[in-house]
């Protein structure tokens, strides 16, 4: 069986929109995951329907915020919270913010510089 | 009025084999609200690839957690493969496929015998775990390790199964598909069982779905999504179809893993009649380049692995989203009307496996 396993680029100004049509067209939210580029971070949002699946990339700055997607798929707020946590991802009104407590570690931002 | 008060519930707790913390916030004796916390064992893994030999790191991601060790092992192989467009040997493809489906027995019985636990029923308990010992012996025996036996490595298997082995795993499914019976019959029948299960933590198809639940959670609500049927290593050559229930009760996630447990008795008989000669692996020249998402279905649901390379040795990135990760939402969903009472059984319910969850 051939499945669609895609990864789409898009902007900032296109998260929502995006992430709105999926929910609209009932594909289940999967993961998100962050990845360190040489000025700032990689976001990858997953999204499954039956068999497929399609990624939603964004590519943000250091300092750029970007609002939390917990609003359309509250199931995203655990790997939102790891994805702030761990890599210093600015993510604002998560449906449930941790604020940094939800890994009980001591090093903030573990994963942020590499090595 | 209703009085309200927030328990706390866990890390430490006799039904929780791993630490997770959750406050109950509760009217009365009904659960109106649950906030979960993890991150009491976390190990940081995922950093790890950043220094490891990306071949050495098979062995790590094999250590994420002992039951689900084998998935791990080739959830990361088969990500790497892909990215590289390395063709793994049809040989090995059926070993990994015959050690991932005995994974998921174990697995299925052990979380039998922690349900029976959790509810009492100390003979059910020994009688699930006695039979899982047969799991665990067969490991022993091609392996060498019970639990944790690293077998997987980028571009095959690093272990193969002579005809005798075969034969001893395919005459042990066969007797286990016997003695499973009785087990299935007290856990699908009995009172005490069907009281404290049924109705419990009940959960439609498209809450199921929309709270990102997956494996047999998702499986009970009538979802047929099993990433087996993906066709990744030997299951596109075999008769898997989804195992699915409509209750989205308590009562049918149970009834989902035992009539998997016979599904994959049936599985791993039908690999071994298929099982082609052959070499086990193949040699990996080069660095991986580029990016793979690749999903397998690990017992308790579907795992994503995510590799990115850079030309050089060491990955840029590697991140598991476990099955656990994504069924915690529909687990906090599912409290959220129960009485504390059942708070034990409905997070046992979702299989945790806070080992995985804490990479």
């Amino acid at each position: 069986m051939e499945n669609k396993n895609t990864v789409r680029e898009i902007r900032l100004e296109q998260l929502f929109p995006e992430v709105i049509n999926k929910k609209m067209n009932e594909w289940r939210f999967v993961q998100m995951c962050a990845c360190r580029t040489p000025d700032g971070y990689e976001l990858s949002y997953s999204f499954c329907k039956y068999y497929d699946m399609e990624t939603l990339r964004l590519v943000i700055g250091t300092d750029d915020a970007i609002s939390s997607i917990t609003q359309v798929y509250p199931c995203a707020a655990i790997q939102e919270n790891e994805a702030a946590e761990l890599f210093g991802v600015k993510i604002e009104n998560m449906s449930v913010d941790y604020h940094g407590k939800l890994i009980r570690i001591d090093k903030e931002t573990p994963f942020k510089e590499k090595g | 009025m209703a009085k309200r008060s927030v328990v706390p519930f866990g890390p430490q707790h006799p039904v929780l084999p791993e630490p997770i913390h959750l406050d109950l916030v509760l009217e009365d004796e009904t659960v109106v609200e649950a906030i979960p916390s993890i991150g009491f064992v976390h190990r940081g893994l995922e950093k790890l690839v950043e220094k490891k030999d990306f071949k050495q790191y098979v062995y790590i991601a094999e250590r994420i957690c002992g039951i689900c060790s084998c998935g791990h092992g080739m959830g990361y192989c088969e990500s790497i493969e892909h990215m590289m467009g390395i063709e793994v040997p049809r040989r090995a493809q059926y070993l990994r496929t015959i050690w991932q489906e005995m994974s998921r027995m174990h697995s299925h019985l052990l979380w039998l015998g922690l349900l029976a636990d959790a509810m009492g029923f100390e003979s059910l308990f020994m009688e699930a775990w006695r039979l899982r010992e047969k799991i665990l012996d067969m490991f022993d025996l091609t392996t060498g390790g019970r639990i944790i036996f690293s077998v997987n490595c980028v571009g095959g298997c690093l272990k193969d199964m002579d005809s005798a082995m075969l034969k001893a795993i395919s005459d042990t499914m066969e007797t286990l598909y016997e003695d499973m019976r009785p087990m299935a019959k007290t856990f699908l029948n009995d009172f005490t069982v069907q009281s404290r299960l049924k109705g419990l933590g009940v959960m439609d198809r498209q809450t199921a779905l929309m709270t990102g639940a997956v494996g047999p959670m998702l499986r009970a609500s009538g979802e047929p999504y099993d990433a087996r049927l993906l066709g990744y290593a030997a299951y596109n050559d075999l008769d898997v179809q989804p195992v699915t229930e409509t209750d989205g009760d308590s009562y049918a996630r149970c009834k989902v893993r035992i009539k998997e447990l016979f599904q994959t008795a049936n599985l791993i008989r039908e690999a071994i009649s298929k099982i082609p000669e052959g070499d086990i692996a193949v040699p990996v020249k080069g660095n991986p380049d580029g990016e793979y998402f690749m999903r397998i279905e690990q017992p308790r649901g579907e795992a994503i692995y995510y590799t990115k390379g850079n030309g050089t040795k060491n990955l840029d990135r590697f991140r598991l989203r476990t099955p656990t990760t994504s069924n915690i939402p529909p687990m906090v969903e599912m409290l959220k009307g129960c009485q504390l009472a059942d708070v034990p059984i409905l997070i046992l319910t979702i299989d945790p496996c806070i080992s995985c969850t804490e990479r």
